[in-house]
């Protein structure tokens, strides 16, 4: 008998090969001309638009949506690309309705934005077959090694090389693209886009990378300083938080980016081993991309526990009703207590929480969720940054430049402070790292 | 409900509604289903003379303006006046007439400017029991280049001879169209009634060129690569139309010429508008052919809610109700003071307000770091551009000052008696400003 849905234990094939199509087709199917068109006629190009104060990259938002509006879509992504390199993966992944559709005056009028992340699209997936818009400067002569191929390190090679520098990107895994590529839903960047999008940033040219060269072993800071003029360090949080709670160690109780990044690079979903009751502990849009393609893959139970209150939650109100709409329960207010188990994981004991002035405890009450897989989505951590670095609550501290404690050494991204560990702000940080950088440089004359 | 029973030069309808000489009312088919539809009603399509079809265009005969969302706001055609035989247009108007005996047939006409080729038509239509006949001079296109249509209405003296020719040569009352295509339209309209005209319809339709191609670089629409200018009408051509009517209905010449009011009707405010304005019923065409025949089912149900509400009891409380509102610019009250006021509660902050005080008028908008919008009294001259460009409805008023406050601008107080231009002091010309020129 075929697997389905109700087949105990962990397993694969728990749907049919056209339910995983449907499941992990686009989250937001593309806008039409049209509905482009449309979409764009509602914006009203507000003086000082807080749509663009809300964006990271602060992209300029009515500018791009009139020119759409005029039938010039080529020109409405070149004024999104001038800011953000990446926009056509922002589009996809970034939580719009904390930034710049929460800011948009239709939001506060009638409780329905301008559909900007959707418009975004629109005009920045035009431009991914055409021409780079984007020229390289006369060579400087300088040369600045990037450790990491996500989006900050990537957004900062692009104005790098625009500025004219030689710039040689180092990244541990095969390819690159970091999260974009490993760690975010796969329903958000459908058809391989996060590839496109770093083969269509990289066609400016100046730009070499090196795949398979993690930072540690032959590849170490002082190499990388007596070749090159500046170093950037965009090398994410590559450790996970433990759950610290009995029985963590058991079989089956696997950290959710792991899991995540198998969906994202399983090229038959149906290979993907999943179990009947899945429990996702956390409370962020991991634990959101780790609980919804759980039940995209068939998981019959999928529980989603967090330990504070639902408006505590990182992840969005948007992000927590897809959860829910795809059939996710999402429990509040309850931390775990341990996993039992003979060896693999069976069930999963929570206690209720208090939460008093943001300061949780641990009721007396308990109760159990069947699990054949815990996945833990409770946070990631700084690993492998280079010694001698300041750092600051974990992670590398930088100034407002994106500067290091070290002068010749700029960071930016999910592995530095002051981001929002969202890809869009890796975004500007990596382009404002450049700036910084091309200013030093170039000054140094 | 109200009732819409309509009564112009002796022309009885159902209701104010009537369907304007186009591409809609060119045939017994189409004209049976509006009257079904609730057109009160049809301004035939244009007759020419008997003879040899007339020739349209095998391209495209219309191009379009849109607004938001591809909503249609302006509409240009070079469709010519009717193709079709003359005998089987007046067998299906006696067909029609013959059935709907309470609805409202007038038939357009137009045929060369010679006294025999009108003598030779007037019977054949009166033949048919049409209500009435409008003389087209007005059409810009095609028509235009043959001494017909615009090319009469731009000429007083034509239109006052073939008038007298239609009044002379038939007991049908006489509506003369006219074309927007002029300086003043008081000039044709009294000709028009100098020739004994019992009514005037308008606007005709405005030159136009809606669009060019700038790939071909060929004005649109195109035929062949080539466009030429059409007649422009739809909700886009509405103010123009109301203030034309305005002038003829305030002109103290015409100013008894009922009119029949077109251009750009497309909602029952609009047609309401136009009779506030002087007319005694109004045509549609443009929001027919958007939208189809049923659309004045909203007109009639609108009308009649309104007509309702204001506790009117006929169409005639409205006509010209608006008339003697409408003045010349030196008859305004320049002691009248408003200031912006902006419902801080309905804001929504978008700033639009800001950009277009400080951009274009009197910087009378303060913006604050937290998004606040305040009107300034000191700078405000109330010009309502704030106002306009507030995509929030009763965001932003204008209030009045009350008399014998201070108007902050200019440190004066409000008077409360009327005064305009002619009598103010910096008039260079004084009393003698307010005396326009005579026609003679």
């Amino acid at each position: 008998m075929p697997n389905d849905i109700q087949t105990s234990g962990i397993t694969d094939h728990r749907l049919t090969p056209s339910d995983y199509a449907d499941n992990f087709s686009d989250l937001h199917a593309p806008l039409s001309d049209h509905e482009a068109l449309v979409a764009a006629d509602r914006c009203y190009f507000c003086h000082d638009a807080p749509c663009m104060d809300a964006c990271p990259t602060t992209i300029d938002i009515p500018l791009f949506i009139r020119q759409i509006s005029t039938g010039t879509a080529d020109s409405a992504a070149r004024t999104i690309f001038n800011q953000n390199i990446m926009g056509g993966m922002c589009a996809r992944v970034c939580p719009t309705e904390t930034l710049c559709e929460e800011g948009c005056v239709r939001e506060t009028a009638e409780g329905k934005p301008v559909l900007i992340g959707q418009l975004q699209r629109y005009a920045t997936d035009g431009m991914m077959d055409k021409p780079h818009p984007f020229s390289r400067a006369a060579d400087t002569g300088k040369k600045v090694a990037i450790v990491g191929a996500g989006p900050a390190g990537l957004a900062c090679a692009h104005r790098l090389a625009m500025n004219g520098h030689a710039v040689t990107i180092f990244d541990a895994r095969a390819k690159g693209g970091g999260l974009n590529e490993f760690g975010i839903a796969a329903y958000k960047s459908v058809d391989g886009f996060a590839q496109t999008e770093v083969e269509w940033l990289l066609s400016i040219g100046g730009i070499t990378v090196k795949y398979n060269s993690p930072l540690g072993k032959s590849l170490t800071i002082d190499n990388l300083k007596a070749d090159h003029d500046a170093i950037f360090l965009g090398i994410g949080l590559g450790g996970v938080n433990a759950l610290r709670s009995e029985g963590e160690e058991k079989n089956n109780v696997l950290d959710a980016v792991d899991f995540i990044e198998n969906v994202r690079q399983a090229s038959d979903l149906g290979t993907v081993q999943i179990g009947r009751d899945v429990v996702v502990i956390g409370g962020g849009m991991t634990a959101v991309d780790a609980a919804v393609q759980s039940k995209l893959l068939g998981a019959n139970n999928v529980t989603m526990v967090y330990r504070r209150g639902k408006d505590r939650m990182s992840a969005s109100l948007f992000e927590q009703e897809l959860a829910t709409s795809k059939g996710v329960r999402i429990i509040y207010n309850a931390a775990p207590v341990r996993v039992t188990g003979n060896g693999a994981a069976r069930a999963v004991e929570f206690a209720h929480t208090q939460d008093v002035n943001g300061k949780l405890t641990n009721s007396t009450e308990v109760f159990m969720i069947s699990a054949d897989q815990v996945f833990k989505a409770i946070g990631q951590t700084l690993n492998g940054a280079p010694d001698g670095l300041e750092l600051d609550g974990g992670k590398i501290k930088v100034n407002e430049f994106g500067q290091t404690s070290d002068a010749g050494i700029w960071a930016g991204g999910d592995c530095a402070t002051g981001g929002d560990d969202l890809t869009v702000t890796a975004v500007a940080e990596g382009r404002d790292a450049a700036e910084a950088i091309n200013k030093t440089l170039t000054a140094e004359g | 409900m109200a009732d819409l029973t309509t009564n112009f030069i002796g022309i009885k309808s159902p209701n104010p509604f009537w369907l304007a000489s186009a591409p809609p009312t060119d045939k017994e088919y189409n004209v049976r289903r509006a009257f079904e539809a609730g057109w009160g009603g049809v301004v035939w399509k244009t007759l020419g003379e008997e003879g040899p079809p007339i020739v349209n265009v095998n391209g495209p005969r219309y191009g379009a303006i849109y607004g938001g969302d591809r909503r249609l706001i302006g509409l240009n055609n070079i469709e010519l006046i009717t193709d079709r035989p003359l005998q089987q247009n007046l067998q299906e108007i006696k067909a029609v007439k013959r059935d709907y005996p309470n609805h409202a047939m007038i038939v357009s006409l137009m045929v060369p400017c010679e006294e025999e080729a009108w003598k030779a038509i007037l019977p054949v239509v009166e033949e048919t029991g049409a209500d009435g006949i409008e003389l087209n001079f007005g059409c810009p296109h095609g028509m235009a280049e043959r001494g017909m249509g615009a090319a009469v209405g731009q000429v007083p003296e034509y239109i006052e001879m073939v008038t007298r020719w239609c009044k002379q040569y038939s007991r049908m009352p006489v509506i003369v169209k006219l074309t927007p295509n002029i300086t003043d339209i008081r000039m044709p309209a009294e000709a028009a009634m100098r020739g004994g005209a019992d009514a005037v319809s308008l606007i005709n339709t405005i030159n136009s060129i809606t669009s060019v191609n700038l790939d071909t670089f060929a004005p649109e629409p195109t035929i062949d690569g080539w466009g030429a200018h059409g007649g422009y009408c739809g909700p886009a051509v509405k103010p123009i139309a109301l203030n034309m009517v305005a002038e003829i209905a305030r002109s103290e010449v015409t100013a008894d010429l009922p009119i029949s009011g077109i251009g750009g009707v497309s909602t029952w405010r609009d047609a309401a508008e136009f009779m506030a304005l002087g007319a005694g019923n109004v045509q549609v065409c443009t929001a027919a052919m958007t939208y189809g025949f049923k659309v004045v089912q909203e007109m009639i149900s609108g009308l009649s809610q309104y007509m309702d509400e204001h506790e009117m009891t006929s169409t005639s409380e409205i006509i010209g109700r608006a008339v003697p509102n409408a003045k010349d610019w030196q008859d305004l009250n320049l002691n009248y003071i408003a200031k912006a006021k902006i419902d801080q509660d309905a804001c929504i902050k978008c700033g639009r307000c800001f950009a277009a005080c400080e951009d274009t008028s009197h910087q009378a908008i303060t913006m604050s770091d937290d998004r606040v919008f305040e009107v300034q009294d000191d700078e405000c001259v109330a010009c309502n551009l704030c106002v306009l460009v507030c995509p929030v409805e009763n965001c932003i008023s204008m209030e009045a000052q009350a008399a014998g406050t201070i108007d902050e601008r200019t440190g004066k107080v409000v008077e409360a008696d009327y005064a305009n231009w002619t009598t103010h002091p910096n008039n260079p010309t004084g009393a003698m400003c307010n005396v326009l020129p005579d026609d003679d």
